[in-house]
């Protein structure tokens, strides 16, 4: 290719140049925001859970925790992905065949395997933030609930609660920034998100460049605007606190 | 448990592809370091010619999946053989997946490191800086005895962690046909299906050096604050009091 066909590459808007594969953008983008968005209540469940075992006083309960965030913290996502993805199969398979008696062959579909396990492994990052952020919370606050006579449970969601989601939001963000390019990372198990499609799309048109390229600044238009929502959104968590 | 002979049988293959993972893993880091140094002055500089370009660098290898920018450099380069060959890059060079990993990684690793250290410099005590200025030094060397050392010991613990992720990191090679710990994972498991032993022992692998690596850095972690713990006779208070607060650096990874 010569420079002049570079330049217009990249010149003029709609890009002729996507061959008419411009419409694999726009559903590998809805994929992976899908898959990412869908990830969110399971991490956010998962870190409560951590944080709370990890905090408890329960012996069973804090190794249990600890052994969750210790694996995921050592083991490569990808490797993870592949882990999960293969043995959620395999066991239910198993499980299956050993209660039915005969033998199953499932095949999960990938949008949920692919959504458990990044849960799983941003559950463990979250983990720590929450944990962080009720260590976070001064101790005196919860003194004082329960010098009003709250009980534990009332002074958690009335008082600890809408704090910790101040501190946090920062450490959520992050694990959020993280998981959305995590999911390109799925394109290993064929899950037809921005990553998988733009593969595709670039395997048949014979321009891995110019669609890797499209498809990278996409993935940056995420963090752009994903960095700019959670500013608002802790300027909103701590729109009580005085500011220095 | 035909698994586990899977395992014992090709525990050669496995080595070899652990001593690519590491071979990845140090290179990369070793480079990248020496690559963050400017990249964080850059970002550092008052020029806006200088600090706009690093700038967007480093938030391009940040904002952006590894994977994608495996696949940019490794596949993409294919856009533009006839200029690459032209310029002598191609053959030996973007041809290789090998060379095209290595490349990735290090880009990627100073973009985080060079973010990392820019952190770490912003949070050297002005105090010291005006002292070395005082006693006449120059910029030069105003960077080198004051500035730089005293950065990196900031840095050293968000880098203990990027350094670990880059070696976790160095999984993904795997996916442009390079043979590193998962790769031979990989191909092993297609050739005796046997994912979930393999699969188990290839994360333990990993999950052990990990460990390994952060027990090593806490080790220099420990021997770079010598002169901040408590001498003989002296009381944890007073070390504490003696001991100048560093600042934290937050990092997103």
């Amino acid at each position: 290719m010569n420079e002049v066909t570079f330049c217009k590459l990249y010149g003029n808007i709609p890009l002729p140049q996507l061959q008419g594969y411009g419409w694999v953008f726009c559903e590998g983008l809805t994929t992976t925001l899908i898959v990412g968005v869908s990830c969110i209540p399971f991490v956010i469940l998962l870190g409560l859970l951590g944080a709370w075992g990890k905090l408890s006083g329960n012996r069973v309960a804090r190794i249990v925790a600890g052994a969750y965030t210790t694996v995921v913290r050592g083991v490569p996502e990808l490797v993870l992905i592949l882990l999960t993805y293969y043995g959620i199969t395999l066991i239910l398979q198993k499980t299956l065949t050993a209660i039915m008696g005969e033998q199953v062959l499932i095949d999960i579909d990938r949008f949920t395997a692919g959504t458990i396990t990044l849960g799983l492994i941003y559950g463990a990052f979250a983990t720590e933030v929450f944990r962080g952020a009720y260590l976070a919370v001064d101790r005196g606050q919860i003194e004082a609930a329960k010098a009003y006579g709250m009980n534990r449970h009332v002074a958690f969601v009335r008082v600890v609660m809408p704090q910790m989601l101040r501190f946090a939001l920062p450490g959520l963000g992050n694990v959020w920034l993280v998981l959305i390019k995590a999911t390109a990372l799925m394109s290993v198990i064929q899950l037809p998100e921005l990553m998988r499609m733009t593969d595709i799309a670039a395997r048949a048109v014979r321009m891995p460049f110019t669609f890797y390229f499209a498809a990278s600044l996409l993935y940056l238009s995420i963090t752009i605007v994903s960095i700019w929502l959670l500013h608002r959104g802790e300027r909103w968590a701590s729109r009580g606190v005085r500011r220095a | 448990m035909g698994g586990i002979a899977v395992i014992y049988e090709n525990l050669d293959k496995f080595a070899y592809g652990l001593i690519l993972t590491m071979e990845l893993t140090l290179i990369s880091s070793v480079i990248g370091l020496l690559l963050a140094v400017p990249v964080a002055l850059g970002r550092l500089s008052h020029n806006p010619l200088i600090k706009w370009p690093v700038f967007g660098y480093m938030f391009y290898f940040r904002g952006t999946p590894l994977l994608v920018q495996l696949f940019l450099i490794y596949y993409g380069s294919g856009q533009f053989v006839s200029q690459l060959k032209a310029l002598g890059l191609w053959d030996g060079m973007f041809r290789e997946a090998y060379f095209c990993a290595l490349l990735t990684l290090t880009l990627n690793t100073a973009a985080y490191t060079g973010e990392i250290l820019r952190g770490a410099i912003l949070g050297v005590p002005h105090g010291e800086v005006e002292a070395a200025r005082a006693v006449g030094m120059s910029r030069f060397l105003l960077l080198r005895r004051v500035i730089l050392p005293r950065a990196f010991r900031i840095a050293l613990p968000a880098y203990t962690n990027e350094f670990v992720f880059l070696f976790q990191a160095t999984s993904l090679v795997s996916v442009i046909t390079l043979l590193d710990l998962t790769g031979i994972a990989r191909d092993l498991i297609s050739e005796t299906f046997r994912s979930m032993t393999i699969w188990i022992f290839t994360g333990a692998v990993y999950c052990a050096i990990s460990y390994f690596f952060f027990f090593l850095f806490r080790r220099i972690e420990w021997r770079w604050s010598g002169h901040l713990r408590a001498r003989p006779g002296m009381t944890v208070a007073k070390a504490k009091a003696a001991a100048p607060d560093e600042t934290p650096v937050v990092v997103t990874r």
